[in-house]
């Protein structure tokens, strides 16, 4: 009787996990994700952390110690104003991861409702928005980008507001992708019985769309914006590369890349620029692998 | 599937007309224009004359409607940079473009295909491990990052391959040695887009393969006592295959419009090169030629995808 009863606890047990919980013990058990995790919980505790212990500032300048190699003193080097290539590293870290995220909040905010909206009315509104979302699918983002990089520098906007302008830029050239997604995920729910119930009931739509439709496409938008995180980082690096994103004396790790402009440079510092490099390519590997964990732990067709 | 093909073909007017208005705008928003753009030494009445010829001084819907009413008959206006017409300009370049993306194209599916059977059929296993780590890198590193490392490491340390251009400057060359000449500068920008290619490529036959070989005939082929060299290489493979022919469709503007950062930092004579520079000179007509093509060629590439993939599997119909 007893055993009987224990047995009962702990099937009891093993169905109480709430999805929160198999999805965290999913996500705990995947190695690569885990090594991402910690990649990127690194990159934000640099960059956010970093410059307050670090001795030097951002534009601490020392013509007589211009580009020491990597050494203890300097451990990634000084570029040509005798500044310290660590701790620029953490200042421009904070505006590439800066405008990554937010150029992908501004793409979830705009693609999430747009698509959230598109799937829920349907007709015509849908035929409308799909339209819109096929035109920004077919245009070439980079010359775009490149054009309202020109737009800036030809108004003169000052280098510290240009990240702002740059997260709004990438955002609204990169929600159509996402606008898709969430239109097919809400299609499929559409129909269900909970949120006939919802009609039943006599919510309003904002308070279906957003208090029961959103939480369960949710998922899809978090797997997602995580990956595009890479993707705008990546963009934004380009752009800065390009002397068209961020410019100085703001730095981002794009833009230090820029030194390359000078074959000279690239040949004689390399830590110059390859350093920069290698971050960029860390933290998008640690974001594509934290990103594909995501995936995995909570697509409940992937159990194995 | 002919009324299929038509239908897309006439949602596609909408979207380009939306395309064309989009981008003219984003284009013309700018402040400044060629003239302004140009520097020199030319008087206000000289600007005004040349802003004159050029129609760049009447209201943007006049603008518009003058463009678009040309590029439905196939004229997109004259480049401001190079006096010549559109066409003309990006017909010269489209086949630089071409050459090198689609060699890189061909010889990405090469080497991805047999990678992304391999690690799906040894899925956990070591090697699909290594395949999975250089997909990953491949697919996570910038471009213009490993073109500058393959331009420090094999141009500028060893000296191996020049470091940009499709010929040597003034170069005179034809027949073979110019054949040559042009792959030999093409080795690097090549290895650049055959390397970000190959990654997506991988991972994508990759699933693929990994779908098909979860498949109810799969086990029934090794129920009857197959060989698994068979079963694989000639029941799986096939139908995985499938959805590899859409990369081909998928991959159409990209062969044409080529990849502008690569292009660009290797100084390849290419569309993406000219429509970088054009962003700088303020040659709108030009860009906007170069943007639309890619918008025609991304909604051509999409249909031919659905398409392709229609013929090849009768499983799916078109609606």
């Amino acid at each position: 009787m007893e055993s009987n009863i224990d047995i009962n606890k702990k099937e009891n047990k093993e169905k109480i996990l709430s999805p929160g919980r198999i999805f965290w013990n999913k996500l705990k058990k995947n190695r690569t994700s885990k090594i991402g995790f910690f990649i990127l919980l690194f990159m934000v505790l640099f960059t956010v952390v970093g410059p307050f212990l670090s001795p030097y500032k951002s534009d601490t300048m020392d013509y007589t110690s211009a580009y020491y190699g990597p050494c203890l003193q300097h451990l990634f080097g000084t570029d040509s104003l005798g500044r310290d290539i660590f701790t620029r590293m953490m200042y421009a870290g904070r505006i590439s991861l800066s405008v990554g995220i937010f150029s992908v909040v501004v793409e979830v905010i705009v693609g999430g409702s747009i698509g959230i909206i598109a799937g829920f009315y349907g007709g015509v509104v849908d035929s409308i928005l799909m339209r819109l979302v096929d035109i920004f699918l077919c245009i070439p983002v980079l010359p775009i980008l490149i054009t309202g990089g020109v737009i800036m520098s030809d108004l003169k906007i000052s280098p510290s507001l240009r990240p702002i302008y740059l997260m709004f830029m990438i955002g609204l050239l990169s929600w159509a992708g996402l606008c898709r997604l969430v239109r097919g995920q809400i299609l499929s729910i559409r129909g269900l019985e909970y949120m006939q119930a919802t009609e039943a009931l006599g919510l309003s739509d904002r308070r279906r769309m957003f208090k029961h439709m959103l939480p369960n496409v949710v998922h899809a938008i978090i797997v997602q914006s995580t990956l595009d995180v890479g993707g705008a980082i990546i963009t934004e690096s380009v752009l800065s590369f390009l002397g068209m994103g961020v410019v100085p004396p703001t730095p981002s790790w794009g833009q230090m890349i820029d030194v390359v402009s000078d074959m000279y440079n690239m040949q004689h510092y390399p830590w110059l620029w390859i350093i920069p490099g290698v971050f960029i390519l860390l933290t998008v590997v640690s974001i594509n692998l934290f990103g594909d964990g995501l995936r995995e732990a909570l697509d409940p067709k992937l159990t194995r | 599937m002919r009324q299929y093909i038509l239908r897309r073909l006439l949602q596609m007017i909408p979207i380009l007309i939306g395309t064309s208005i989009l981008i003219f705008m984003i284009f013309n928003l700018a402040p400044g224009d060629f003239v302004s753009g140009g520097g020199g030494h030319r008087t206000a009445a000289m600007e005004a004359q040349i802003r004159h010829a050029k129609h760049l001084d009447e209201p943007e819907i006049i603008q518009y409607a003058r463009w678009a009413s040309q590029a439905i008959r196939g004229n997109l206006g004259d480049s401001f940079n190079y006096n010549k017409p559109v066409v003309t300009v990006i017909n010269t370049y489209i086949w630089n473009s071409f050459i090198l993306a689609l060699s890189a194209f061909i010889v990405s599916l090469l080497i991805a295909i047999p990678m992304g059977v391999v690690s799906a059929v040894k899925q956990h296993s070591f090697t699909d491990s290594a395949f999975n780590l250089i997909a990953l890198v491949g697919i996570s590193v910038p471009t213009f990052f490993i073109s500058l490392l393959f331009i420090k490491w094999f141009a500028v340390d060893l000296k191996l391959f020049p470091i940009s251009g499709m010929t040597e400057a003034g170069s005179t060359t034809t027949g073979l040695a110019r054949v040559v000449e042009v792959a030999y500068h093409m080795f690097l920008p090549f290895l650049v887009l055959t390397i970000s290619q190959l990654a997506y490529t991988m991972k994508f036959v990759k699933a693929s393969m990994l779908e098909v070989i979860k498949q109810d005939y799969i086990r029934t082929a090794r129920a009857k006592g197959l060989k698994e060299k068979v079963v694989i290489y000639k029941h799986a493979l096939r139908n995985a295959m499938i959805p590899v022919i859409t990369l081909i469709g998928l991959s159409i503007p990209m062969l044409f419009t080529g990849a502008m950062i690569t292009e660009k930092i290797f100084s390849w004579p290419g569309i993406g090169y000219i429509t970088y520079t054009a962003v700088f000179v303020r040659d709108y007509p030009l860009l906007m030629g170069d943007t639309m093509l890619v918008a025609v060629l991304t909604l051509i590439g999409n249909l031919m995808a659905d398409v392709s993939y229609a013929l090849v599997d009768p499983r799916i119909r078109l609606k």
